[in-house]
């Protein structure tokens, strides 16, 4: 079995979105995502997973600039990611196929993880 | 990081819209009227959080205590970063200002307190001072946990116009400085009656409106009912019109289903499938008619609730108990004196009397020639005489007053038998 990460990429206005849900809408929300993680995880193939806070710094020329961002308007951030096993780059795109992300416009990212060993 | 296994819980449904509620309530007792708007940014804010959490990491074992947890530690930020504890509104009238962060985060969570807190609300939003829309408008979002755009798709109109009847009940709770109270002594009775008339009008948006979402109509009716069940299991609150409403609504929700078939078409009473009619709310209905039968004479919803419950046990139509229902809308048009009433007797009267007395009594009523029900009810009365062309008129007449679809299909279908 190999790792993959799926890496969750989300329009920036997605993520401010959900500031403006009702709470109705977040927990449909919630109960999607259960549905698609608890799936993977009753194969056993879930290693973890984790969202991203939308806010953060970046730092660049050496660590000495600063900045907020780099979530500008209209551009995309990572929203989060999950740590997966499987046993092959196909099959982890086909697990990967029910991820709620896909309902609001965002893009799922299948990475293998290289194996060293 | 990993799932911790927790990712069957499931959620109980509109937990998140019902737990809003109270966090927006025990919140706002515990900041005072003034600061409504903080208390709802804290309650999204904290729904926001779940939502980022559970939707990864799967619902935790007590979603409830999580919620409030996060609630009350927002809660305690903002007092922490405003140090206004000497300065906390008197409103919150529990005093006990001097309390620090700890034994206060103890004391609003408690059940009790959040139903109290929720009782508080309901009486405040409730007001006589502040108009019926602009009322159940709030309760919906303060009470029920809907956004505004849900209620604004409830009601068939625009966000901005439930924008608008939320901004001016806040506007009036200010500046009448209405208290986040429950009335006491006979302030109570007269108090409860406008809050009554609240939910039983919020109740009926959903039950008659014309929209076609099905769904959002029955959130309505059983938001109200939630709201109504809130009076009932309290006993300060618990009153004998309180639970003749509940029972009311308990009768008339067990019906909402058997009332449109699968096209959306609507099913009059007379030919709805009875078996489809919902026997547990049925014997709710019967439990809290029974509760409410003690005090001084019936309200208005007792009489309501009579005539509801004997439409539920009769075995069809025909054998309906109809000299009862007479007898209750008698005794309703007595009390509550409206042409709407009387309309509505008149039904039971054709039953009894047979169709030209009610024909008869119907042409005496004024003021009902705008109403699309009227028309209808006028129609069938022409038709039982067998007068085919007054009722074919009638029938028209309503179908051009209507704005429900489900309702000019019905009317349709009738003028062309």
């Amino acid at each position: 079995m190999d790792k993959f990460m799926l890496v969750f990429h989300s329009p920036y206005s997605q993520e401010t979105a959900f500031m403006e849900m009702s709470p109705e809408a977040m927990q449909a929300e919630i109960q999607k995502w259960n549905t698609w993680i608890g799936g993977i995880a009753a194969q056993g193939k879930l290693i973890g997973t984790d969202a991203l806070a939308p806010v953060g710094k970046t730092m660049t020329k050496g660590g000495q600039v600063i900045t907020d961002g780099p979530f500008t308007e209209g551009k995309e951030i990572v929203g989060g990611y999950m740590l997966l096993t499987a046993a092959s780059l196909d099959e982890a795109v086909e697990l990967a196929k029910g991820c709620p992300m896909f309902d609001s416009d965002g893009t799922v990212e299948v990475r293998p993880i290289i194996n060293f060993e | 990081m990993a799932l911790t296994g927790n990712e069957s819980n499931q959620l109980v449904a509109h937990l998140f819209r019902h737990e809003a509620g109270r966090i927006a309530s025990v919140l706002t007792c515990m900041f005072g009227f003034d600061r409504l708007d903080l208390a709802e940014d804290i309650v999204q804010d904290t729904m926001v959080q779940a939502l980022q959490s559970w939707r990864f990491h799967g619902v935790p074992d007590n979603p409830r205590a999580w919620l409030y947890r996060v609630a009350r530690n927002k809660a305690l930020d903002v007092v922490r970063r405003e140090k206004r504890f000497r300065e906390m509104s008197t409103e919150t009238a529990y005093g006990h200002q001097q309390e620090n962060a700890d034994t206060m985060q103890d004391r609003y969570f408690f059940d009790e307190e959040i139903t109290d807190s929720q009782l508080r609300m309901l009486f405040a939003i409730c007001h006589p001072a502040i108009g019926a829309e602009s009322q159940m408008a709030m309760c919906l979002k303060i009470l029920c946990g809907l956004s505004v755009r849900e209620i604004a798709g409830a009601f068939l109109t625009t966000e901005e116009t439930i924008a608008k009847r939320i901004y001016r009940a806040k506007e009036k709770l200010r500046q009448d400085g209405i208290q986040l109270e429950v009335p006491t002594g006979a302030q109570l009775l007269v108090r409860l009656d406008a809050v009554l008339k609240s939910i039983y009008l919020l109740f009926s948006e959903g039950y008659n409106s014309s929209n076609s979402d099905q769904l959002i109509r029955q959130d309505l009716c059983e938001e109200a009912m939630r709201l109504c069940l809130l009076l009932a299991q309290t006993p300060r609150t618990q009153r004998p019109s309180v639970d003749a409403l509940l029972a009311l609504m308990c009768f008339q929700a067990a019906r909402f289903d058997a009332r449109t078939d699968a096209n959306g078409a609507i099913i009059l009473l007379a030919d709805q499938d009875r078996s489809r009619w919902n026997q547990t709310l049925i014997q709710q209905g019967h439990i809290y008619l029974n509760r409410s039968a003690e005090g001084a004479g019936p309200s208005e919803y007792h009489l309501e609730a009579g005539i509801a419950m004997l439409h539920c046990i009769a075995p069809t139509y025909e054998a309906t108990s109809w000299s009862t229902v007479l007898m209750y809308y008698d005794l309703l048009l007595a009390l509550k004196p409206s042409p709407v009433v009387a309309l509505h007797r008149a039904v039971a009267l054709a039953k009894v009397e047979g169709p030209q007395k009610a024909l008869i009594e119907v042409a005496n009523l004024s003021g009902l020639d705008a109403m699309h029900h009227y028309h209808a009810v006028l129609g069938d009365l022409y038709e039982q005489c067998g007068q085919v062309e007054p009722a074919r008129i009638h029938y028209q007449r309503a179908m051009q007053l209507t704005t429900s679809m489900a309702e000019k299909e019905l009317l349709r279908r009738k003028t062309e038998r």
